[in-house]
Formats: structure tokens, C-alpha cells, sequence
């Protein structure tokens, strides 16, 4: 499974990255970080949908998003 | 279920090694950040990180030695390509880049601009454009756009008091020492991908000696232009593109 990790503490809540999000599964949360800003998060019941396209990570102002995308493992592709 | 494969997971996106692992100090969905990181994937592709020095100009990039790990020398207000001009003429071998906003580049440091554009100097020019002084609180720059409100045209530009905005990578490219000159805008996806490809080729132009490199930037300002971050990046499509033309203004080395 593709995933993003988006580091609350480096997080404005510009959602630029909701925005840009093919899947639309990014949105505002309801937490609070440090500095008062209320982060973005990957929405729990969709987070399956993300594909790892990095969109939202490019787009990110703060550089705050990691994304790890799924690779198949050789055998699986023997199959 | 001993057919359940082995799902294996690689990083594809991570912060660039010369990007500083730090908080910035700007506004949320303000888009100095991905300019930023740009340049900083381009001088590591370059392989350019250990001989760069960056000049720095006034403005909310001020901070730029603070982002971005490299040698940095920080000019006065609107001199930076004079300051650039001087670093590359003693440092021959070094890679050196300006980077300037558009109340620095467009308006204080306009002579500095045009002439070291018109010298073709052997240095790159990274400008950003988002039509207002942002660092002071939004006055009106040279940039913003007619009928755009500032805080020093609360009824918004007047082109037959104030003049319409100016249009930097056309003027630079009319200048005979420019190899290359383009404006592009960090908003979507695909636009994006065209400012890393313009922002590789105005590198280039220094890395090959072929001359002067300028690549204009549309960003956004949310806080000044008092709206949300998503509203600003939706303006950049719907007002500032058509104002602001996107394109390659200028290659010397297609033109050969």
C-alpha cells in the first residue's frame, strides 16, 4: 500500500495539497500543532486510495510530506 | 493465505540533502517553499552543491542562507545581480545564482537587473513574482496587477496613474547578452514540471557558459492578497497566468 506521512509540526494547514490530491483523500483534521496550525491529514477510511503519485508532496509549501509508494515483489509479478 | 505477496515500499518523495531540515518562516501556502526546494533538487542534480554561492536579496527570501545550505552572501536591497556579477567575475569556476522577489528585482533593483541581463553576465537569476511587496505588507509593486487592491491602492491599480504591470521575462529577453529567459508558475502538477524543466535550462546556460540565465516564478501571496492559500493558488490560474503569459521568452541556444 502507497502512503504519505505529512510531519504535523512542519504542517501550516495551506491545504494546497487537499487541493491537488487526484483521490481527494488529504483534509483538515481537527488537531492543533505547536504553532496553533490546523494540520492536514489522510482521511483513515480512504487511505487505501492513495497511489503514491507524490502530487501532494510537490505542491507541499513546507516540504513537509514523505511519500512511500508500494512496489510489487518479483514473485507476485511471476504469478 | 500463503498467497499474500510480499509488499515492499521505496521513498519517492523526500526533502533534497541541500534543503535545511527547518521550519520556514513563511505564511502558510506560500510558495517561496516549493521555489525553494526547486533550486535546491536542481544544484544536487547539477552536482553543484559544493561550488555554489547564492546571492540573496531583500524581501521575504532574505532568509534564503537559512533554507538553503550553500554559501550565501546577502546583497543590499535590489543589488543582488550587481553583487552576483562581482562573485562570478572572482570565483570564475564558482556556480552563482540570485534570487529575488519582485518588489527587489522589479522596482529598487531595476537598473542592476537590466544591465547585468544586457552584460551577459555568466550567473542565473531565479526571480519570483507574487505582484506585491511582501515582506512590508503588501504595498503595490511594479508587478501587481490592474485593479488588484494593495495597501497603497486600496481602489486597486489604475493603469493611467499607476501604469500596468511590468512583464520581466519579456524584457529581459529582448536583451542581446540573455541566453535564456522564461516565465513559469508552481500551481499545478503540470506546470510545475514545466518550472523544473525551465529552471534546469536557465542552470544550464550558466553550467555551459552560454550566457545570462532568467526564469521568472509566479507565486502566490495569501496573506497580502487576503484570501485563503487555496483561493490564492486557484488566482494564479484564473487572473495572474493570462496577465502574465507562461512560456520560454528566450533560448539562445535553440536559436543557433
Amino acid at each position: 500500500m502507497s502512503r504519505i506521512v505529512i510531519d504535523e509540526e512542519r504542517c501550516k494547514g495551506c491545504l494546497l495539497c487537499a487541493q491537488v490530491c487526484p483521490k481527494a483523500i488529504i483534509a483538515a483534521s481537527s488537531r492543533f500543532n505547536a504553532k496553533g496550525y490546523k494540520v492536514a491529514e489522510v482521511l483513515e477510511a480512504e487511505k487505501e486510495k492513495c497511489t503514491g503519485c507524490a502530487a501532494c508532496a510537490q505542491m507541499c509549501p513546507d516540504v513537509a510530506i514523505k511519500v512511500w509508494r508500494s512496489v510489487k515483489s518479483k514473485a507476485k509479478e511471476n504469478d | 493465505m500463503s498467497s499474500i505477496p510480499e509488499i515492499k515500499e521505496e521513498l519517492v518523495f523526500d526533502r533534497p540533502k541541500v534543503l535545511a531540515d527547518v521550519p520556514s518562516h513563511y505564511c502558510p501556502g506560500c510558495q517561496h517553499g516549493v521555489i525553494h526546494r526547486m533550486v535546491a533538487e536542481c544544484l544536487e542534480e547539477f552536482g553543484l552543491v559544493e561550488k555554489t554561492i547564492a546571492v540573496s536579496s531583500i524581501g521575504c527570501s532574505v532568509f534564503l542562507y537559512n533554507y538553503i545550505l550553500v554559501d550565501t552572501v546577502e546583497a543590499p536591497h535590489g543589488r543582488a545581480p550587481a553583487v552576483a556579477t562581482g562573485v562570478k567575475r572572482a570565483r570564475t569556476d564558482a556556480f552563482v545564482f540570485a534570487y529575488q522577489g519582485d518588489g527587489d528585482l522589479a522596482s529598487i533593483g531595476l537598473a542592476e537587473i537590466m544591465h547585468a541581463a544586457n552584460r551577459g553576465e555568466r550567473i542565473s537569476v531565479v526571480f519570483v513574482n507574487n505582484t506585491v511587496y511582501g515582506m512590508t505588507g503588501g504595498q503595490m509593486a511594479p508587478t501587481t496587477m490592474i485593479g488588484q487592491k494593495t495597501t497603497t491602492c486600496p481602489a486597486g491599480r489604475c493603469a493611467e496613474r499607476e501604469g500596468g504591470p511590468m512583464r520581466m521575462a519579456e524584457l529581459i529577453a529582448s536583451l542581446d547578452g540573455v541566453a535564456y529567459s522564461a516565465r513559469v508558475a508552481v500551481n499545478s502538477i503540470k506546470n510545475m514540471a514545466q518550472a523544473k524543466r525551465a529552471l534546469r535550462r536557465t542552470f544550464e546556460t550558466q553550467i555551459k557558459g552560454e550566457g545570462f540565465g532568467f526564469v521568472e516564478f509566479l507565486a502566490t501571496c495569501p496573506t497580502n492578497w487576503r484570501v485563503s492559500p487555496v483561493a490564492a493558488n486557484e488566482r494564479v490560474a484564473k487572473e495572474m497566468i493570462p496577465g502574465f503569459p507562461l512560456g520560454v521568452y528566450k533560448d539562445a541556444a535553440k536559436e543557433d
